[in-house]
């Protein structure tokens, strides 16, 4: 454990209150009316693909293609794991065989 | 009684593969968890009261460097902004079920919703009792699979190095399945774009929030044609 028991149970309400918040926040401003046509109903619909873009890149932050490993198997397993998708659009086997392949590299290449 | 033990009949068959799924991905996050110095006890109460896979696994990243609850906040609020989205669909289906509608309402997940918002239970079969139990049982599959995983990692010494790995692949799985099922990618390219922009600009330790800032800018400014296509597309249909 890195964090005290405190400051672990503080970022477990942050993640609470953050979820809870996406999910009531719908329910709250369109209480009374069934109006679909608003800022937030466009972030909605378009958010979900910017952030899913945005976590890719943010799990990728500390790659460095200048020490080794040089992002071999972070590409390798991206690859991998793009073309299984296409192919078989099964995000388990996809998730599973990437995983494997990158750990198998992380241990040769080291 | 035997009202919600039909609605319970009926959910059930239509979780299985949540089932699958959340016994996978969550017991991958109790082995990680636990490899992080985070017992079965910390594991099953992240799963039990924030039940979001992805913000779980970005959490861990919080848990293991200096202390930030503001960041952790913006994440969580960032990568489940799509339940927005969730929501918005379903403010008439979850309307008149009562008292269990704030459970439903927190309850609602990506895999809840893709079954409450496309399977129609039998006829003689309460809907809101069926949705009830699609959510409880999604729920505790992934509170099971975490609690499963956290006691195997406390058991058996795994060597996890890179399966944090697994992260990364559920976002590129998620980019990918989105990439093929939407026409236009303008929305994820901006994603893309901005954040390796801010990345380089910010580096690594402070380009979250001028990502995130960046991203809705270019989103809001972007909102106009994209209402205007939309009109024209309107148009043609009719």
């Amino acid at each position: 454990m890195t964090l005290t028991p405190v400051q672990t149970f503080i970022i477990v309400c942050m993640l609470t209150i953050g979820t809870v918040t996406t999910r009531f926040l719908p329910f709250i401003i369109f209480r009374n009316s069934k109006s679909n046509n608003s800022y937030i109903n466009y972030l909605g619909r378009v958010l979900p693909y910017s952030a899913v873009g945005f976590l890719v890149v943010y799990c990728l932050k500390d790659v460095n293609f200048r020490v080794s490993t040089y992002g071999i198997p972070e590409t390798v397993a991206i690859i991998c794991i793009t073309a299984l998708h296409y192919w078989k659009e099964n995000a388990l086997l996809s998730i599973g065989v990437g995983t494997g392949i990158y750990m198998v590299l992380l241990r040769v290449m080291c | 009684m035997k009202e919600k033990t039909r609605a319970f009949k009926a959910a059930f068959p239509h979780t299985i593969p949540v089932f699958t799924g959340f016994a996978f991905l969550g017991t991958a996050y109790g082995i990680l968890m636990n490899s992080k110095g985070y017992g079965v006890g910390w594991t099953a109460l992240f799963s039990s009261i924030v039940l979001a896979g992805s913000a779980q696994y970005v959490a861990i990243n919080f848990l293991t460097s200096v202390f930030n609850p503001i960041y952790a906040l913006l994440m969580t609020l960032l990568i489940n902004a799509r339940h927005l989205f969730y929501g918005i669909s379903m403010l008439d289906r979850y309307k008149n079920t009562g008292r269990l509608k704030p459970y439903l309402i927190f309850g609602l997940c990506d895999e809840t919703f893709s079954i409450v918002c496309s399977v129609k239970p039998p006829k003689d079969v309460n809907r809101n009792w069926f949705m009830f139990f699609v959510t409880l049982l999604n729920h505790s599959y992934w509170v099971f699979g975490s609690v499963l995983g956290g006691l195997l990692g406390s058991m058996i010494s795994f060597n996890v190095e890179g399966l944090d790995f697994v992260l990364t692949a559920l976002f590129v799985v998620t980019f990918v399945g989105q990439w093929k099922t939407q026409k236009d990618h303008k929305p994820a390219i901006i994603g893309v774009l901005c954040s390796v922009v801010c990345l380089v600009i910010f580096g690594q330790s402070n380009f979250i929030i001028p990502s995130m800032i960046t991203i809705l800018a270019v989103l809001t400014m972007s909102r106009k044609g994209y209402m205007d296509n939309k009109e024209l597309a309107e148009e043609k249909v009719q």
